[in-house]
């Protein structure tokens, strides 16, 4: 693996940038910089003098790129956008996982052709991971609403933890609702009552 | 979703939030898609790359695009080619030119004549440029939406007109427009061009001053469309037709003055343009607030949407516009290419889906009137060039 190309990754998320860094570092890329303020973007950019350019799709600053195609008085050198015409795959999967590269100058396109293979896998890992974590997270706090609603139950009527949830998942099964969503309505309607 | 599912009438759409995608979202969030058989996912997206490439490679089935993007994208320039067709065009005009307050009080005192008129304040600017090379200052800094934009050749006609070289003595940056506010505020910009509701964001926020509406420097620019892969339209004529109906009927429904506060109101939506509905109401009514103290300016033509014929897409609106590409260097001049620009505007396919326009409605006249210079003929691009001082016309 060339290891000499100088790899800038523009993103917003430093948790996701971070992932992507690693694993460039990893694959024996050194020259790896991170820009996460997308204040005077193309000064940065035309300063770190990058070769290959790594930008998620959910950022805004894409466009603030594009002007990087144009010549002008500002470039000094052409730049060509990675994803071209013979490589729609290369472009679906790319679009797919929310990320874009940017090769700058005359660098062959096979060449880095596995830091976009990485880039994608590492964006799709990362979104994996989102997910899992908001999964968790609203897991959790099912489980907190749930817990409280069992507590009102055991108050309200005088029943022990097992039987305020049987009630409550009794409840949800009658009216084809989830747990929470009834131990929810337990909640609100106690907060009336207060 | 499936492969199908254009056959099934279902399709996606992406948009930026902005006030020219009006007809697209009160079209789907009012129902006149659904009423047309159309089932749309409306989905917002942050910049006009993304939308290209998701329109390109088919995550989405249509989308709400700047005119010069579906011209740019279908010549091949400075991207992929993919031929490109509009059948809608989603808004005229609408831009506007903001400036800082001191780039504000810089113009108006180096103007000579009413601050209204373009070309007064184009040679204003020209005086301003001039004495801040003298003192040696940072040339100024003008904001801009993408290189293939409707914003940047406003800017770029309205200052070359006053004796500005837009390359040479200023400097032109993209900005995402949501970013447009906070860097006029910071400095980093001293000046923008964008489409609603920025710039009145801009003035509310007591941060910039509207210096020019677009419709002062150009009366009908083509600004959106609604944009498709030639080979979509090809393949579903009907349904392209449908969506087509259904834009037509929802920009006669925000244009009744009555439906305005509705239609502001569908916009303000977090998920849709997210704005104040007051100041979506002001952009729809072309009724600005173009100072900080509170002055407004009216223009009854400050937005089009649909009215006066305006979604009827004009070629010589996109002969114009790929005119100020050859003007600034990024395409060459040709008659193929041009033939090419004008072939993305597709008022056939609009005359198919709604009924042909009254012929002598007088808003589709073949050529585009400017402040400066002759009227823009398509037929004759190369009187055009060669009408002005400052271009990047490659000599033949």
């Amino acid at each position: 693996m060339d290891s000499s190309f100088k790899i800038v990754i523009v993103d917003e998320n430093p948790i996701r940038a971070a992932i992507l860094e690693d694993g460039l570092r990893e694959a024996g890329h050194v020259q790896v910089v991170r820009i996460d303020e997308m204040a005077h973007l193309l000064a940065r950019i035309y300063a770190i003098d990058p070769d290959v350019i790594l930008i998620d799709l959910e950022n805004p600053s894409r466009d603030v790129l594009e002007q990087m195609f144009q010549v002008s008085r500002a470039v000094r050198r052409p730049i060509a956008m990675f994803v071209d015409q013979s490589d729609a795959a290369s472009t679906e999967a790319a679009v797919d996982a929310g990320v874009s590269a940017y090769i700058v100058g005359g660098l062959r396109k096979d060449r880095i052709q596995n830091i976009l293979d990485l880039c994608i896998s590492r964006f799709n890992a990362f979104s994996r991971l989102q997910s899992e974590l908001d999964r968790t997270r609203s897991a959790l706090e099912e489980r907190k609403v749930i817990d409280r609603a069992k507590g009102i139950l055991m108050k309200a009527k005088s029943l022990n933890e097992e039987t305020a949830y049987a009630m409550l998942r009794k409840t949800a099964m009658n009216e084809n609702k989830k747990i929470a969503e009834v131990a929810q309505s337990v909640i609100t309607a106690a907060e009336l009552f207060k | 979703m499936s492969d199908n599912h254009l056959a099934d009438n279902r399709l996606r759409i992406g948009f930026i939030p902005l006030c020219d995608a009006t007809a697209l979202i009160v079209a789907v969030d009012k129902g006149f898609t659904a009423a047309e058989g159309l089932d749309v996912d409306l989905i917002r997206e942050v910049s006009w790359s993304n939308m290209r490439d998701k329109l390109n490679v088919g995550v989405f089935d249509a989308a709400h695009l700047i005119a010069p993007v579906a011209i740019a994208s279908s010549l091949g320039l400075g991207h992929v080619k993919v031929p490109i067709v509009a059948p809608f065009a989603l808004g005229v005009n609408g831009n506007a030119i903001t400036v800082s307050p001191a780039l504000y009080a810089s113009i108006a005192a180096a103007a000579e004549g009413n601050l209204t008129d373009p070309l007064v304040t184009a040679r204003a600017l020209a005086r301003v440029v001039a004495a801040r090379k003298t003192r040696g200052h940072d040339p100024l800094t003008f904001g801009m939406t993408f290189p293939f934009s409707t914003h940047n050749y406003h800017l770029r006609f309205w200052m070359a007109a006053g004796g500005v070289d837009p390359d040479e003595d200023v400097r032109l940056v993209v900005l995402p427009p949501p970013y447009m506010v906070e860097s006029l505020a910071n400095k980093h910009v001293d000046a923008f061009c964008v489409g609603a509701p920025w710039n009145s964001v801009a003035v509310d926020l007591g941060i910039g001053f509207i210096l020019h509406f677009v419709s002062e420097i150009l009366p009908r620019a083509a600004e959106k469309v609604l944009a498709f892969q030639s080979r979509t339209a090809r393949e579903h004529p009907d349904m392209l037709a449908r969506l087509v109906r259904a834009h037509a009927r929802a920009a006669e429904f925000v244009e009744e003055p009555g439906n305005r506060d509705e239609v502001a109101a569908i916009l303000s939506a977090p998920n849709r343009i997210g704005v104040a509905p007051e100041v979506i109401r002001r952009t729809l009514d072309g009724r600005l607030k173009v100072s900080p103290d509170g002055a407004t300016r009216t223009d009854a033509n400050y937005l089009l949407i649909g009215r006066n014929n305006a979604g009827r897409p004009d070629p010589a609106q996109a002969a114009w516009l790929y005119a100020q590409m050859v003007r600034w260097g990024q395409a060459p001049l040709s008659d193929d290419m041009c033939r090419a620009a004008m072939g993305v505007f597709r008022p056939d396919l609009y005359d198919a889906a709604v009924g042909a326009a009254p012929a002598a409605s007088g808003y589709i006249n073949g050529r585009v009137d400017a402040f400066a210079g002759p009227t823009f003929d398509p037929g004759n691009i190369s009187a055009h060039l060669s009408s002005w001082r400052i271009g990047r016309v490659p000599v033949p």
